[in-house]
Formats: structure tokens, sequence, C-alpha cells
């Protein structure tokens, strides 16, 4: 893939620098894709500039292939603005549409190669650039799936709290939907509170599960079954009338678990097993 | 070969597992409570194995067996403060350990033994 001397074109090139830049930034504008609502046209300047100069680092090596040496700097420029575009909101054709338009501005110099020589030039800049396009492509879609990664994490995170509703009973109030991931970090969850808190009585409250399938109930049984094991009872709470048909239309049965039509009603007797009672305050008269 | 300590307090035998224990040590630990049960006629027997971090299916499988063996020798079995871990290992292997009860730990498991013998 390198250029034999007499037919390179990076001399033409690097003559036009400053010529690229401008076609560059007005062929982006004029695309419609320089975004002045996200981009400032300072910012905008800046990163052309910075990497077009990436880019003649990257011819300096000889080697037109943006993914071997000597092109260090150009992949991880591009890295970086591929990754701000994508936090600022620019979209995936915008961003690698930004690399694209540098295609026409880096032809346009060529006139002044020999016919032959220029064809050639043309054809190598033209691989070279679709294969920048790629690496931008790639960069944008990484960026994007650390971003779902991390927001599941975050969810996994916010949707497991475990409240302590009276001394040695504890609460779980589920919401959403329950999968394999979800349920172990629940299980978890909730053994651990068991030991920290010393309690008898867990109360799994299904109240924001949208629907319960086998696999579900299945995954309710295992919690309820690692939690006796550890010597505390779970209650389960909240199912619905519409969820009760279809546990009973799947043909689920949920065995030795204890289930409760609402949390107040399981909180009851939860308050009964370990010996208490609520009592309504007497007023003065009664007395 | 290292043993479990058994010891008996009152009508009571506390059987403390102490570190992970090699399936040699569990065998053992099952013979011994056989004979000290039927030595010391007790009633109840806690097995405490709160340091006990790893499980596999056979220790699992020897937990639910010193359970019946004991349920046949005329005492109960109370197994005290098993760790998060080990319990949700033992559901993945599908080993619930159905009729063998449980406590938090070793003063739960007296207090249920106590409404027990006042019952």
């Amino acid at each position: 893939m390198t250029l034999s001397p007499q037919v390179t074109p990076i001399p033409v090139l690097r003559a036009h620098q400053d010529a690229i830049l401008d076609r560059w930034i007005a062929a982006l504008k004029r695309a419609g894709i320089s975004r002045p609502d996200l981009r400032s046209d300072a910012d905008l300047t800046r990163e052309c500039s910075e990497l077009l100069s990436a880019l003649f680092v990257g011819f300096s090596s000889g080697a037109m292939d943006p993914t071997g040496s000597g092109w260090e700097q150009m992949r991880s420029t591009l890295r970086g603005i591929t990754l701000s575009r994508g936090r600022l909101g620019f979209g995936p054709s915008e961003t690698v549409m930004f690399v694209l338009s540098l295609k026409e501005p880096l032809f346009s110099p060529l006139d002044e190669l020999e016919p032959a020589q220029r064809i050639d030039a043309i054809l190598e800049l033209n691989r070279l650039v679709d294969r920048l396009a790629l690496i931008t492509s790639e960069t944008y879609q990484q960026g994007r799936e650390e971003i779902i990664q991390r927001q599941q994490q975050e969810m996994l995170e916010l949707s497991t709290p475990v409240v302590k509703l009276w001394d040695g009973v504890l609460a779980l109030p589920l919401i959403g939907t329950l999968d394999s991931e979800r349920t172990q970090v629940v299980m978890e969850t909730l053994l651990q509170a068991i030991v920290e808190t010393g309690s008898t009585i867990a109360i799994i409250d299904i109240t924001g599960v949208p629907t319960v399938d086998t696999k579900v109930a299945q995954h309710l049984i295992q919690t309820v079954s690692a939690a006796r094991l550890m010597g505390a009872d779970c209650l389960i709470s909240g199912i619905r009338p519409q969820i009760a048909q279809t546990i009973i239309h799947l043909g689920i049965t949920l065995p030795d678990v204890v289930t409760k039509a609402t949390l107040a009603d399981a909180f009851i007797t939860a308050l009964g097993r370990i010996g208490q009672h609520v009592v309504a305050k007497r007023t003065d008269q009664e007395r | 070969m290292e043993r479990v300590p058994i010891v008996k307090i009152g009508k009571y035998l506390l059987a403390t597992i102490q570190t992970d224990v090699q399936d040699n040590v569990a065998l053992a630990l099952q013979e011994d409570l056989g004979a000290k049960i039927v030595a010391s006629r007790a009633s109840l027997v806690l097995v405490d194995i709160s340091s006990l971090q790893i499980v596999d299916s056979f220790i699992g499988r020897m937990i639910g067996d010193i359970s019946g063996m004991a349920r046949l020798l005329d005492a109960e079995v109370i197994v005290v403060g098993m760790q998060p871990a080990v319990a949700m290992t033992l559901v993945e292997l599908g080993l619930t350990l159905t009729g063998v009860r449980t406590a938090l730990n070793v003063e739960a498991a007296l207090a249920m033994a106590g409404i027990r013998d006042h019952t």
C-alpha cells in the first residue's frame, strides 16, 4: 500500500493544507452536518484542523493503512472526536459523514498531478478515507454500547432497594420486569440484607412487576428457598388478580410460599409472626 | 484428620463447622453426630455452618442426610447461619433441603427450641 515517490500526492496535499481545511469546513456547512446548535464554529475548526494534522502525521509514516503503525495519533484523535460527538448528540450518519466529507477537499488539489497519477492517488485516498470512516463508525457504536452498559448497571443498582419495615422485618419492593441477571442481584441483595440486619421475615412485593411467567415464578421460588435455608421466612405480596390468573393458567404452583394480596396484609402477617400486633389508638371518649 | 467439634449443652448438641470441610470430615461428622445423639439422648442438634463459605452437592446432601438421620434417632436438627452465597448455591443445585429447619443464628435457633419445649 506504499506509494512510490514519483507519484506521491502527499507534497501536493501538504502545500494545500490550509485550502483543504477551508474547503472541508465549507463542505460540512453546505451538507448541513456542521450542526452549529451542537458545535460552535471555533470548535468545528479546531476539530477539523486537529484531524487534518493527524492525517498528515499519518502520511509521513509512508504507509496508507490507518490501522497500522504511524497512524496512532490519527486513531486517537478520531476516537476522541467521535466519542465527544456521540455524547453531544450527533447522529451516527452525521458523525461518519463528517469524515467522509473530507474526500472532495482532499481530491481537488490533485488537479496538479498527471491524469494517470491522479486516478491512482484518488483511489488510494478514497480507500484511506473509507477506512477512517469505518473506524469512526465502530468507535461511535462502541461509545453507544458503553453508555447502554453503564445505564444497565445503574438500573440494576437502582432497582433493588431493601427496606426495613420493622425490627426483624424486611421488604423488597420489586419494580419492572424480572430477568435472570436482575433476579440474581435481587437475591444477593436480599440475602445479604437478611444477614446484616438479622431479620427473620422478608416480604417480596411484586406490585410493580408487570408480568409473571414461568421463569419469573421460578426465580421467586429460588429466592424464597434460599432465604429459608438461611433461616428467614419469605412472604410474597402484591399479586394482582390478572397475574394470579396468568399464574394459574400457566400451571405454576408456588409450593410452600405464603402469598398475600397487598403489602399491608403481608406486613400484618409478618408482625404476627414476630409476636407484635397493631392496635388502633383509643380516644379519650372510649376510655 | 480434623474433626468437627460437637458440644453438649443441656439437652442440646451444638456442632460448629469452622472451616470449609472435606468430604471425609463431613462423613466423620455424620457418624460422630449419630453416636453422640444416642449417647447423650439429645433432642435437638444445632449445626452451625456460619463459617462455611463453599459448598458442593456432596456437602449439601450431607446436611440433608444429617437431618434425616437425626429424625430417625428422635432428635431434630436446626441448620444455623447459612451464608447467602451458600444458600444460593444450594438452591441452584436444586437442594432446597425441604423439611430441614433453619435459623439465622444460634440465638434464634435456641429461641425456636425454647418455644418448642414449652408447647
